[in-house]
């Protein structure tokens, strides 16, 4: 059991090696020939203004919460599934209380408009 | 790999001789290799086919000259100039962050092909926990994703990583729980123990059963979303973000996020073909793994033919099609296959 997952850390070690052994590849035929304009942030040929790490939306910051919490009852309820038949009913109503649970959460943060990338409130000032 | 393992005793002369770590490291690696020239493969194929579907689809010929036959060398040499372009870092980026973004990116991808089902003996390692394994390891994307976007020290890479991130994890939620629709009738996550369920006549297969046939759409989709192709493709949208959170990568770098692009479709829809398209069952006339890779090959296709076919949808759209449709209707899903599975 323990060897089959070290397939999985043989697969990223050769992927990571990949990686390195291209870019050395590339290191050693391509040109560099820097300069200073060259090294500037990509804004369509204008000098950048200001600091691109800013604040920002605080929506993605919402919607990453909302992830988590349904993330986590994923997680729960994948080895749910596969003993689903073998406990029957229980099983089924088990599930049913606990997606319940999690649908009442849905369903405020819907209420709430938490849901719309622009709140309702937001759109009206 | 048990196969290669059987196929390297009988084959090689002297390999029952070698240190037991040699025997068991050996085929892992070759497998691994095999994968690799997979993974390096389909997206020289899959980038031609694109230029060629779009063209054709778009009433022109698309690349025509290098190689000869419809230009069929095109994407060798567009990578051989990729590897000759000159590596730029902007002068304020977060070095580190990034050069490691490209490396997560596609040793993520890459390593999901672990558990692909290419056929009955042919699969790298069956691990009994195999759908959970593939929705964790290429969610490890949006990390990469995200790093570029910092480390770029760019208004757009921001911009796009954010988005991408916020679409990501959206999507993933409906996915995996359409997924369930098929892990509780079959009551195991190994990806051959799905495939075995499946086989028989054509009709068992999970897209023609009603429930999963639903869960199949919410799948693509949702996948469609995690590996941003249109019209979930506003993490890259060319006319508002350059390139999203890769407009800073040149030369290889930028190779590497374009090949697990690529991988990363081959990837959703081997996953698909394996869940509801009756993996590598087919007719006996092609083997196991030809229709696996065909099945899903098809699916690659129709992801092009949308993005040909199909506008982008803006951010709310988006976040309105995975929260308020698709969440509810998978969580009915799961109850329905729940019920069906005890009746």
């Amino acid at each position: 059991m323990t060897l089959q997952f070290a397939n999985v850390l043989v697969f990223l070690g050769v992927g990571a090696l990949f990686i390195f052994v291209n870019l050395l590849i590339s290191s050693l035929i391509r040109p560099s020939k820097y300069s200073e304009e060259k090294l500037i942030p990509y804004e369509c040929g204008e000098n950048p203004v200001g600091s691109p790490w800013i604040k920002f939306n605080i929506r993605f910051y919402v919607f990453a919460l909302i992830f988590i919490i349904f993330d986590v009852e994923v997680a729960f309820l994948l080895p749910w599934a596969v003993v689903f038949k073998d406990l029957g009913w229980i099983a089924f109503i088990e599930g049913l209380i606990f997606i319940a649970i999690l649908v009442v959460g849905l369903a405020y943060v819907w209420a709430k408009g938490d849901l719309q990338w622009v709140r309702p409130e937001e759109r009206h000032q | 790999m048990e196969y290669l393992r059987e196929v390297l005793t009988r084959q090689v002369g002297g390999y029952d001789q070698l240190p037991e770590v040699l025997q068991i490291f050996l085929p892992m690696l070759l497998a691994c290799l095999l994968c690799l020239g997979l993974v390096a493969l389909i997206p020289l194929i899959a980038i031609w086919a694109e230029r060629k579907v779009s063209a054709h689809m778009q009433d022109r010929l698309g690349p025509m000259r290098v190689g000869g036959w419809h230009g069929w060398a095109q994407t060798i040499a567009d990578g051989v100039k990729l590897l000759l372009k000159e590596d730029i870092i902007p002068a304020q980026a977060d070095r580190l962050l990034f050069k490691l973004a490209p490396l997560v990116v596609f040793a993520g991808g890459f390593a999901a092909f672990v558990v692909l089902p290419f056929g009955e003996s042919f699969i790298v390692s069956d691990l009994n926990i195999g759908v959970l394994y593939i929705a964790a390891i290429s969610s490890l994307g949006v990390v990469g994703i995200i790093m570029a976007g910092w480390a770029s020290n760019n208004k757009y890479a921001l911009f796009g990583g954010m988005r991408a991130a916020a679409q990501i994890v959206s999507y993933e939620i409906p996915t995996v729980l359409a997924i369930l629709t098929v892990v509780i009738p079959v009551g195991s996550l190994s990806m051959q123990e799905i495939v075995k369920a499946q086989s028989g006549s054509v009709f068992n297969w999970f897209i023609f059963q009603p429930v999963t046939f639903l869960a199949f759409w919410i799948v693509f989709l949702g996948t469609l979303a995690e590996v941003n192709r249109t019209p979930f493709d506003i993490p890259e949208a060319e006319s508002e973000l350059v390139a999203g959170y890769h407009t800073e990568y040149s030369g290889m770098r930028f190779a590497f996020f374009f090949l697990a692009e690529y991988a990363n479709m081959f990837l959703v829809s081997a996953l698909a073909t394996t869940l509801f398209l009756g993996g590598w069952h087919g007719p006996g006339f092609l083997p196991g793994p030809v229709w696996f890779i065909l099945k899903a090959m098809a699916l690659v296709f129709v992801q092009m033919w949308l993005r040909w076919t199909l506008p982008r949808l803006r951010v709310d759209q988006l976040m309105h099609v995975s929260w308020k449709v698709l969440l509810p209707i998978a969580f009915v899903l799961v109850l329905a296959a729940g019920t069906l599975a005890l009746i």
